[in-house]
């Protein structure tokens, strides 16, 4: 059964369609992943699948419900963690999950429990009467985890729920992601930019770019798409012979950078030996496995970051997104 | 069935609102300074603005000092209401504004929960003031001022319908600023000529031809008048009028508002 259908959801602001003609459907109890770059459309589909945007033309179901027609209903359906911490940090941890237990028109004894319960859930029990303002990133990250699950929804929308911290922190919330699932048997919808994280959670995903899904399918056969390995030479300044390597018949694709040239391969480690007498000189070898790296370079013709370095990307990120206010 | 539901609704919106009033009384009480610091300026201007220039101006009937009092009390919730609304554009820029619209909840509800929230603090401040009137007044230091039990009970009544619509400006002009310095920007020149124009400093008798049409245009013109009445005994307008004033703009206000809110971007 599907718990959201999208059904040819549109935002356009101004001249630019941030989402274009979307349509979707994800299935009760499924770990359901966006991925994409900034400015994909990922947030802005968040943003109208809680109602907090307006679509332009199209609409969805969340839980049954029509996202225009029916938002309090929508609203009672879903709980959410911002890309950005969005509890107040003037509040302990216990104050914020109260007023949100308030806010949901919770009764004041089955919100009292569930604080407990869901504070237990993301070890911040012994932490519930600090001021969010001394929580560490991760563990506001945590808060906010638990205050999406308290009123129980039936979808829970993560948005970049990692960005910005430090891959020790980032590691315990996929942890806690996971766990929170096999406990609370939920729809989960996450956005992410990180493949690793898509990769280990998603039971399926959707690569956007430009506001349109460009591939549709779960991790592993995402990955099957491209075929195998990716190889990586360097070559530096040197003049490698591509052609020779095209002529091959068994390279899929082939695409030079900096000084390094990037072959995707079915059964590369047997294959070695022919590629590398047929490109020349190279300085450097490298093979793996395809990631979803690789597959969204495939889809979209772009890297997904701009480096590898853990991090990096996000600290960038949230520098553009401060310098942008 | 149709009427459970609302009835329902309606119990969710009433929880709504105590939510936002829970949550705006916790933050209020974190910031002890600004409990403080919201009763420190008026007390300077009644002191040495009204000891200072007390000594020579005369107002028929009362001491200067006396006569600025309740103008003194308008203009401090003229302020922090106003203020107030700076937190709307902050909790959008810490995105807790999106944790609040995305409950299930109406933005009227939002909106009106604000309202009772910043009003609280106002009327918080105003008790600190009506209570430093009685006992600066005690120790002779505001000659002029007799206050009694009910002129000072109907001047906090009278404050709190002021904030509840100054509120309301002040939550207007946040949910359609984008940043803190346009609202201060912005809520400086609202302020200045509403406090100016309202004879809070001044009484409205002889006032110039040019200047008694805009005094009678400011809505604070009527809660000065009003508070006035309940604590010197003696002013301009009826009190009738002033409280008619004073209730019509705090409907329409507050039904700017509820539309302000409803169009607000997160």
């Amino acid at each position: 059964m599907a718990i959201i259908e999208i059904d040819h959801l549109t935002k356009r602001f101004d001249d630019i369609v941030a989402v274009d003609d979307l349509t979707l459907e994800i299935a009760d109890g499924e770990f359901f992943g966006l991925l994409g770059p900034n400015g994909a459309g990922k947030s802005t589909t968040l943003l109208m699948l809680t109602t907090l945007v307006r679509p332009t033309s199209g609409t969805a179901r969340v839980n049954g419900f029509d996202l225009v027609r029916q938002a309090g209903q929508v609203r009672r359906s879903i709980g959410i963690v911002f890309q950005d911490p969005s509890s107040d940090d003037t509040l302990t941890g216990y104050e914020n999950l109260k007023l949100h237990g308030m806010l949901y028109g919770m009764p004041p004894a089955l919100r009292e429990q569930r604080i407990v319960e869901v504070l237990e859930l993301v070890d911040l029990t012994n932490r519930k009467d600090s001021i969010v303002k001394h929580y560490s990133g991760g563990m506001r990250r945590r808060l906010e985890l638990a205050r999406g699950l308290m009123h129980r929804p039936k979808v829970l929308f993560l948005d970049e729920p990692t960005l910005g911290l430090d891959p020790q922190s980032r590691d315990h919330i996929w942890a806690y992601v996971e766990r929170l699932v096999r406990e609370e048997n939920i729809t989960v919808v996450l956005t992410t930019h990180y493949m690793e994280e898509a990769d280990r959670l998603c039971s399926r995903l959707a690569i956007i770019d430009h506001g349109k899904i460009v591939a549709l399918d779960s991790p592993a056969n995402l990955k099957l798409v491209l075929g195998g390995d990716v190889v990586s030479l360097g070559v530096g300044k040197g003049e490698p012979n591509l052609d020779a390597v095209k002529a091959l018949g068994f390279v899929d694709k082939i695409e030079r950078r900096n000084g390094i040239v990037q072959l995707t391969v079915r059964d590369a480690r047997d294959r070695l030996p022919q590629i590398l007498q047929a490109i020349g000189e190279v300085k450097s070898i490298e093979v793996r496995p395809a990631s979803l790296d690789d597959v969204f370079m495939h889809y979209t013709g772009r890297e997904m970051r701009e480096s590898s370095a853990e991090g990096g990307w996000a600290e960038r990120s949230m520098h553009y997104r401060s310098a942008t206010r | 069935m149709g009427r459970t539901i609302d009835a329902l609704q309606i119990r969710h919106e009433i929880g709504g609102i105590g939510a936002i009033w829970y949550r705006e009384w916790k933050v209020f009480l974190r910031e002890k300074s600004r409990i403080v610091a919201s009763a420190v300026n008026p007390i300077l201007w009644l002191l040495v603005f009204g000891g200072g220039l007390g000594r020579s101006v005369s107002i028929p009937g009362t001491d200067y000092q006396a006569f600025i009092y309740p103008g003194i009390l308008a203009q401090a919730v003229l302020f922090s209401s106003i203020f107030f609304g700076v937190y709307i554009v902050w909790d959008r820029k810490i995105d807790f504004l999106k944790e609040v619209l995305v409950a299930p909840i109406s933005r009227t509800s939002v909106f009106i929960g604000k309202v009772v929230g910043g009003a609280t603090d106002s009327v918080v401040q105003s008790v600190i003031l009506l209570v430093l009137g009685v006992v600066l007044s005690r120790f002779g230091m505001i000659p002029g001022l007799h206050p009694t039990v009910t002129g000072f009970g109907a001047a906090l009544l009278i404050l709190a319908l002021t904030t509840a619509s100054l509120v309301s400006v002040g939550l207007i002009l946040g949910a359609w600023m984008e940043s803190p310095e346009g609202f201060q920007l912005v809520s400086s020149f609202l302020l200045f000529p509403t406090f100016f124009f309202s004879g809070a400093l001044f009484p409205l008798d002889r006032l110039p031809s040019w200047l008694a049409p805009l005094v009678r245009l400011d809505p604070l013109t009527y809660s000065v008048d009003a508070l006035r009445h309940v604590i010197l005994g003696t002013a301009h307008f009826a009190l009738g009028l002033d409280l008619a004033v004073m209730v019509g703009f705090t409907v329409v206000v507050i039904a700017v508002g509820s539309v302000a809110f409803q169009r607000m971007k997160v």
